[in-house]
């Protein structure tokens, strides 16, 4: 029987790739342990081998071909003996049959935990901090962080950026990608595996009056650093009456990506926004994350900016503008409605969009307030949407207790009780660390399915 | 701010190393002529003069919270203040009073801020741990300990990264010094070759605890060993032995050669902060150091053998030195408490 090789996923969160070169021709023999072929995500460049020996049969995907999918079938090998006419009984039957267990396994926690990016939908509001008849071009989250730190370290010699694998390796997520070489070792900074040590460094890089950005390799390391996170960086500026402050940003991967286990799927959000002395903000489009990046770069304060690895990946519209900054502490209206207000934030975001789209199937409108900044809250905004809708359904991935949702739900009772026609909702992760096995990562996340019917049980239609 | 310290290979007495080592031979000691043994006896005094006031005006429930005083250890931070350049920065932990004083921040902002006044440094919002004077390069005044020192290397990677020329000075206790972070920045300020001068004042005692009983090895001056930073034990006790012993280490640092450490075998008269009764030592061993290594005495004993200064000079430096204190002590009972409205104040540019 041929064996089927198949298109392999070569980080947590990978969906597709391009197959950048075939490494082996057809007829060639194939032990295990060659490399056959080059894959390009949009992270790196990674040699795939063979596991099983035998003679490549037929090359199904050629080189040169962009987004083929995980699993999907690339090549045939031929086991000893067997000659081509295998191969067209194998090539008829589709890749799910052939490896049906297999193909289960690797795509669910993609289906559980990554959204397709998704184009914008029609109904989606302008954003006000856009000037009317700007054009737009597309761009991924990582292009857009990646751009943001570009033209703030060419706009200001003191911003450097530092974190382990920031530079010679490109970022770990590939988030800084091609900055050592525009700005040098000297401000693009590989740092040794030592968060307390580089954040505290660079608070005090910050008090001298440099503008450094911390990255993390993920805000789960950034647990080791939190002493100085926060009792250095939040609150010298109030400690000395306000003759000195850290202009810093913390940035970094935050919240669950995919099959990583618990020690590397937690959203802080709510951690940091705690602490007055922060400024928190959690963008979801690459709009966000360029505007609001830039904007913690050039704020005077100690910012923690969450990013999501599942979003880097994603492509959003982004005003093509010279310097496009959004304001820290403004919510953005992602999209109207009248019946039920939707409040999210970063990959919560992705959530709520897909049910508002739903929902206006069953034809119920759902407004989503996209938060972009968690401190400060820009309760106003949420506060004029549940007035008009008097329903507010919070979605988020953290976990519940003491959450950003609770705080929300605190905030909107006492100032617009009187408005509300159903109790609040909440939909967030679970209260339970977050497991590895595939259906139970899925269990824990929030889904699409859960905002509906939180929204269905505030507006009574359930 | 006083000249750079001459240097000579004079022998001294060691006071208080409990080991013996082959590299500490012949401790460098600057000479130190007529103006700096008077500007050190001033500078010490004060400090000296500050903490017993601050002592009685936390007796007095005038001063809250924590205390920690610096009396017996003023001879560290004068020497290097002495050996320092203009732009050259400090920053330590939560026993910070003499630091302020040493960097010619206002003695009274500071007792102010001990006392929690609006005039004082931090508007009273800081504390005795929490002062700061960007102007005179002094970062604190900070109450984790060990966070300084990752702060400090900052201080060195922004002088690195700027090319100003100038050094920070990272000072940390004997405690500190097996803090997890101290190390992180070890190895960063190596790796990059920040000037930083890690100033480990090891007073015996990280609270209650003796150094044998905290730490594995007890000579931190070579704590930085594995990373290849050079350290040095010096008598924290001697003005001009840690005068001598910053100059060469800054110097070190000012030329492009990385950090450098500099253990100060010093001792600290009162308890770890004023409501310690320092029970873990014997009346006998404080009252030894005080009568015979007191880095003040020395230094009156020098001027008035080299006739530099008479007992009446003498008297009349402390008699200045009471007035700038008491002075101090009167504006930090008088200035009135923060307004309410600063409560919500400096939390956010």
């Amino acid at each position: 029987m041929p064996i089927d090789i198949l298109m392999p996923a070569l980080s947590p969160t990978m969906e597709e790739g391009k197959l950048a070169k075939w490494l082996k021709s057809e007829g060639d023999t194939v032990s295990a342990g060659d490399v056959i072929a080059e894959i390009e995500t949009d992270k790196a460049t990674m040699e795939v081998e063979a596991v099983d020996e035998g003679t490549l049969g037929k090359i199904l995907v050629a080189e040169g071909t962009d987004a083929v999918k995980v699993n999907e079938k690339i090549a045939i090998l031929l086991a000893e003996g067997e000659d081509a006419s295998a191969i067209d009984a194998a090539a008829s039957a589709p890749a799910a049959e052939a490896a049906p267990a297999k193909q289960e396994a690797a795509s669910a926690p993609a289906v559980a935990s990554a959204p397709t990016p998704q184009a914008p939908a029609p109904e989606t509001a302008e954003d006000p901090e856009v000037p009317a008849g700007t054009s737009m071009k597309s761009s991924t989250v990582r292009e857009a962080l990646r751009d943001a730190m570009a033209e703030e370290m060419r706009r200001d010699g003191d911003v450097f950026v530092m974190g382990e694998e920031v530079a010679e390796y490109q970022g770990a997520y590939k988030i800084t990608q091609g900055l050592l070489a525009e700005f040098s070792d000297k401000r693009v900074i590989d740092t040794p595996i030592t968060e307390h040590g580089f954040a505290g460094l660079g608070v005090g890089a910050a008090m001298a009056g440099l503008r450094p950005i911390v990255e993390f390799m993920t805000f789960n390391f950034a647990m080791q650093a939190m002493d100085q996170i926060i009792n250095s960086a939040a609150k010298t500026l109030y400690m000395s009456g306000g003759q000195m402050g850290a202009p810093i940003v913390f940035r970094g991967p935050n919240g669950a990506a995919a099959r990583v286990g618990a020690q590397h799927s937690q959203d802080y959000a709510a951690w940091f926004a705690h602490v007055p002395g922060l400024k928190v903000v959690q963008p979801y489009s690459a709009a966000d994350a360029k505007g609001l990046l830039k904007a913690a770069i050039r704020d005077p304060n100690p910012v923690i900016f969450l990013e999501n690895e599942i979003l880097y990946g994603h492509s959003f519209e982004i005003p093509d503008m010279d310097d496009f900054v959004l304001p820290i502490g403004k919510a953005k209206i992602e999209r109207g409605g009248t019946d039920v207000t939707l409040v999210s934030w970063g990959i919560g975001m992705t959530y709520a969009m897909k049910a508002a789209e739903e929902l206006a199937g069953m034809g119920i409108s759902a407004e989503v307030v996209n938060l972009r900044t968690i401190r400060p809250l820009d309760i106003d905004t949420v506060l004029a949407s549940v007035r008009k809708t008097g329903r507010l359904v919070t979605v988020e991935e953290a976990f519940p207790m003491c959450s950003v949702s609770s705080e929300i739900a605190f905030q909107v009772q006492e100032k617009a009780f009187d408005y509300l026609d159903a109790p609040i909702a909440r939909v967030t992760g679970k209260d339970v660390p977050m497991p590895y096995a595939a259906n139970l990562e899925k269990l824990a996340l929030p889904n699409v399915g859960e905002v509906i019917d939180a929204v269905k049980a505030v507006t009574y239609t359930a | 701010m006083a000249a750079t310290s001459k240097t000579t290979s004079a022998s001294s007495k060691s006071t208080s190393r409990t080991r013996s080592s082959a590299k500490k031979a012949e401790p460098a000691i600057a000479e130190f002529d007529k103006d700096q043994e008077l500007h050190a006896y001033r500078e010490m005094l004060l400090i000296r003069r500050f903490e017993e006031k601050a002592g009685q005006l936390y007796g007095m429930g005038l001063i809250g919270g924590f205390c920690h005083l610096y009396i017996g250890q003023e001879a560290v931070v004068v020497g290097l203040q002495m050996a320092k350049k203009d732009g050259d920065q400090m920053i330590t932990g939560y026993r910070d009073h003499g630091h302020m004083l040493a960097m010619d921040l206002d003695p009274k902002g500071v007792m102010a801020e001990l006392t929690g006044r609006r005039g004082g440094l931090s508007k009273g919002k800081g504390g005795s741990m929490h002062m700061f004077s960007k102007e005179k390069h002094f970062y604190g005044g900070h109450g984790i300990v060990g966070a300084q020192v990752p702060l400090g290397t900052g201080l060195g990677f922004a002088n690195k990264y700027r090319e100003n020329g100038n050094v920070a000075m990272a000072f940390f206790g004997d405690g500190a010094s097996n803090q997890g972070q101290v190390y992180e920045s070890f190895n960063m300020a190596e790796l990059w070759k920040l000037p930083v001068v890690y100033v480990i004042e090891n007073n015996k005692y990280g609270m209650g605890t003796s150094v044998a009983r905290a730490s594995a090895t007890t000579d931190l001056s070579k704590r930085g060993e594995s990373f290849g930073i050079p350290g040095e034990q010096v008598d924290g006790m001697d003005v001009r032995a840690v005068s001598a012993a910053g100059a060469k280490a800054l110097e070190w640092c000012r030329s492009g050669k990385g950090p450098y450490i500099l253990e100060m075998i010093t001792y600290r008269y009162r308890g770890h902060s004023m409501s310690d009764p320092a029970k873990y030592r014997s009346k006998d061993e404080v009252q030894k150091m005080r009568t015979e290594h007191d880095p003040i005495e020395q230094v009156r004993k020098r001027l008035i053998e080299k006739n530099w200064a008479s007992e009446d000079d003498l008297k009349g430096i402390d008699k200045d030195v009471r007035a700038r204190v008491a002075e101090a002590a009167e504006f930090a009972q008088t200035d009135p408490e923060p307004d309410a409205s600063e409560l919500y104040t400096d939390i956010l540019i």
